[in-house]
């Protein structure tokens, strides 16, 4: 064995090369307060290897960024923990990477001859700032897309250059697959090798100048890196892993939004959190000045950061740079803290967040069940899910005179009262039941606020059905069944199933003088007078997508309709957003796969 | 100037190794020209890659807008007729990069009904690119990131509305009685001139 490692250092020098490494001397010894280099090394490193494994997983464009991520998060073996451990690591880093620079200005470890460290500290802090700004939109979900928005939007705002500069950014006029992969590569290519550089620089720079001991360690006795620093820094890298798993653990992972979608507002989009005092500061500038407030200002203070070695080495520079430090770090926690407390105070934003939310959570679950994500990808995934689209559609087509369980669809409430009927369970029992109802048939819920409200069905129900006896009353229930029946809705199939009897039965009940349905209304080939909607197939997907289209045709108002609009024969609603409204209010979306008892 | 020789200098400070301390390989007129002639055949061997890897990173610079001229985006009859302003999804062909779609969703409006007149707005906030929203009350239009107001005309109507500009007004074609064709556009954020992209 030791022959054969002679042979190696005879060939490499390697042992000079591990001495040189390891026994550094320390003058006045291992400290604490020299940890914080170490800690991000070792932060860098499991970015560069979680980083690795994730990019072996991700697919960087616009139909496969949000789906590779969301295969990641849900269906990898310890993906959620790799992407939440990749996530927490950089929001860590930025933290530690302040605490160095104030651990640097304090000790006044920045003056001669540590002026370019200095310079490279301050460099890889952009870099890392960088790299969380690209990672940031590569998920490509709704929070990333629009946040990068604003941060592309503001790069186009230096003069003269701006506009190209975006441009050259986003990989075109509009953002699409190359903005993917131009993020991908700064995030994953060019930053990281500038950090790989810079770094190697940086404790280059930092052995050849030694540590800047306290004036108090002076006298200490030497120690060495190895194996008495190296300890410390272990166990402050062990502090730093453990926090980063505590805050996996307690948030459960990573966030994913739903996929990006240009044309669906995002009223939550926010940076990340170390941006955010950016994001305040920006709200200060009236128009006319974002350049001031986005380049210039933030420019400036960078260039007095950069320039403290050189006053600090004035009379009362080292104070005056611990003062501007300080100061800023203030202003930034301050800033930071108005933007949580504006945003927290506004019903509006929670209001957007929740809903941001539960786009997200649904897009996950349309993922997971099948038939999951199609070709076409997230995006489109989400678009054809009546669950999420159909509220929208109702709530801008059809709330004016409609209402879902009392609001419009989306849990609002329009201005004006509702003057047609209540669509929430249309097609169901309940539903039925309360339109043959005598106290309920004449109320809003119903034909109350519509023409119909003098018409024969209103009349039928508040005198016919009043007058029912028990006898009646009880094969009524079996008409319900059996009309409902027609429906099919996918959240009464269990049911009809279990009751085909008593369904058959009001099946011929309909026609059955007592009742007597087809006096008005088409069942199947019985009918004595068309006046009324057909019931063949009644809040069927067919019969609803019919009505949606043309409610003046024969087979259902006719010429009695009131106002409801005819969207097909207009052509104010496409077939496709009929059918999407038509699935919303029949229950018939794609629900997560029930786990087996 | 070159990196040897900077390296030559931070090795001597060092004291590590020992580069001879007279005046050193690099001197003399023909060194010099060797050293030129080293550099100069070198970025000649470099140029094409070069040259090659600027134009690419360059390319999306000859990339224009997506405009698809006049679209059709819904039927008159789904704009209200009481002037409120409604979002409308834009759809239309669109080629991204390397992939073609028919028909995707390329961004929304708002149209409103002003008189007999229909009126389109961008909804991206001219200030820096967010998702323009209507407040709770319908008033008027509400930038959700920065605070950004205008009325529902898309006039900026408050000083400390950080917009630049007012909201980006489209084209809009009334065909055939009842189709509402919209010229859709994007348009440079953050500046007081409207510049489609």
């Amino acid at each position: 064995m030791k022959e054969m490692l002679d042979w190696l250092d005879d060939r490499t020098g390697y042992r000079a090369l591990v001495k040189g490494a390891l026994y550094e001397r320390i003058p006045g010894g291992a400290r604490w307060r020299y940890i914080w280099g170490s800690t991000l090394v070792f932060a860098m490193v499991v970015q560069l290897i979680t980083g690795l494994v994730l990019w072996s997983a991700y697919s960087a464009n616009a139909q496969g960024a949000w789906e590779s991520v969301w295969f990641i998060q849900h269906q990898m073996a310890g993906g959620w923990l790799l992407r939440g451990i990749h996530h927490y690591m950089a929001q860590v880093t930025v933290v530690l990477l302040v605490l160095h620079l104030m651990q640097v200005l304090i000790d006044g470890a920045y003056r001669a001859p540590r002026e370019v460290n200095f310079w490279f500290g301050l460099l890889l802090l952009l870099l890392v700032l960088g790299l969380s700004l690209t990672g940031y939109l590569l998920p490509w979900d709704q929070k990333g897309y629009w946040a990068t928005k604003v941060a592309t939007s503001i790069a186009s705002m230096t003069p003269v250059v701006g506009p190209s500069v975006q441009q050259i950014l986003v990989g075109g006029a509009d953002y699409g697959h190359h903005t993917l992969t131009r993020f991908f590569v700064l995030h994953a290519g060019v930053l990281p090798a500038g950090v790989a550089l810079l770094i190697v620089g940086h404790i280059y720079l930092f052995r050849r100048h030694g540590v800047t001991v306290p004036k108090n360690a002076a006298s200490k006795p030497d120690g060495w890196f190895w194996p008495e620093q190296v300890l410390k820094d272990s166990v402050a890298s062990l502090i730093v892993m453990a926090t980063v798993l505590g805050l996996v653990l307690w948030s459960g992972g990573a966030d994913l939004g739903a996929p990006a979608d240009p044309t669906e507002p995002y009223a939550a989009a926010r940076p990340d959190w170390y941006f955010l005092f950016l994001f305040q500061w920006l709200k200060y500038f009236p128009a006319g000045w974002e350049v001031v407030g986005a380049q210039i200002i933030p420019g400036l203070v960078l260039a007095l950061v950069a320039a403290m070695p050189v006053i600090g080495g004035w009379k009362y520079g080292h104070r005056f740079n611990i003062g501007v430090g300080a100061a800023l770090l203030a202003g930034v926690m301050m800033l930071t803290w108005l933007a949580r407390a504006e945003d927290a105070a506004d019903p509006d934003f929670a209001r957007a967040k929740a809903e941001a939310d539960a786009m997200a959570e649904r897009a996950a679950e349309l993922a997971s069940a099948p038939p999951g994500i199609s070709a076409a990808g997230g995006l489109a995934m989400l678009r054809a899910d009546p669950l999420t689209r159909g509220p929208k559609i109702f709530e801008a087509n059809c709330a004016q005179c409609h209402r879902f369980d009392g609001h419009d669809g989306l849990g609002g409430q329009p201005g004006e009262a509702p003057s047609a009927s209540d669509l929430a369970g249309f097609g169901s029992r309940e539903w039925l039941a309360g339109l043959l109802d005598p106290d309920r048939v004449a109320t809003d819920e119903y034909f109350g606020a519509t023409a119909h409200v003098r018409g024969r069905m209103v009349r039928f129900v508040q005198r016919g059905v009043a007058g029912f006896s028990p006898d009646v009353r009880e094969d009524l229930e079996k008409v319900i069944m059996a009309v409902s029946a027609e429906a099919a809705l996918p959240g009464q199939s269990a049911l009809d199933q279990a009751q085909l009897a008593a369904i058959e039965e009001g099946r011929t009940l309909i026609a059955d003088e007592s009742i007597n349905c087809v006096r008005c209304h088409t069942f199947r080939d019985m009918t004595e007078g068309d006046v009324g909607p057909v019931l063949t197939g009644w809040g069927s997907r067919e019969w609803m997508l019919g009505m949606l289209h043309d409610p003046s045709d024969a087979r259902f108002y006719g010429d009695d309709n009131d106002r409801m609009p005819s969207f097909g024969v207009d052509q104010s609603l496409t077939p496709e957003e009929m059918g999407l409204v038509v699935d919303w209010l029949r229950g018939d979306w794609v629900s997560p796969p029930t786990p087996e008892p | 100037m070159t990196e040897q020789s900077d390296e030559t200098h931070a090795i001597k400070a060092n004291g590590v190794d020992t580069a001879p301390a007279d005046a050193g390989p690099g001197a003399g007129r023909r060194s010099f020209l060797t050293g030129v002639s080293a550099l100069a055949v070198g970025a000649v061997a470099s140029l094409a890659p070069i040259g090659a890897a600027i134009a690419a990173v360059f390319d999306p610079l000859r990339r224009r807008g997506g405009d698809e001229g006049l679209v059709l985006v819904t039927r008159l009859s789904a704009v209200p007729e009481d002037g409120t302003p409604r979002k409308f999804t834009v759809t239309a062909d669109r080629k991204d990069a390397w992939a073609t779609y028919a028909d995707t969703p390329v961004g929304a409006v708002y149209l409103r009904r002003v008189g007999s007149d229909v009126r389109a707005l961008n909804v991206v906030c001219p200030h820096a690119g967010c998702f323009v929203g209507v407040a709770p009350d319908g008033s008027r239009f509400a930038c959700p990131c920065h605070r950004s107001s205008f009325d529902l005309d898309g006039a900026v109507n408050d000083p400390a509305s950080p917009s630049p500009r007012d909201m980006d007004a489209l084209d809009v074609e009334v065909r055939n009685e009842d189709e509402v064709w919209v010229r859709f556009q994007n348009f440079l954020p953050g500046r007081e001139d409207k510049t489609p992209v």
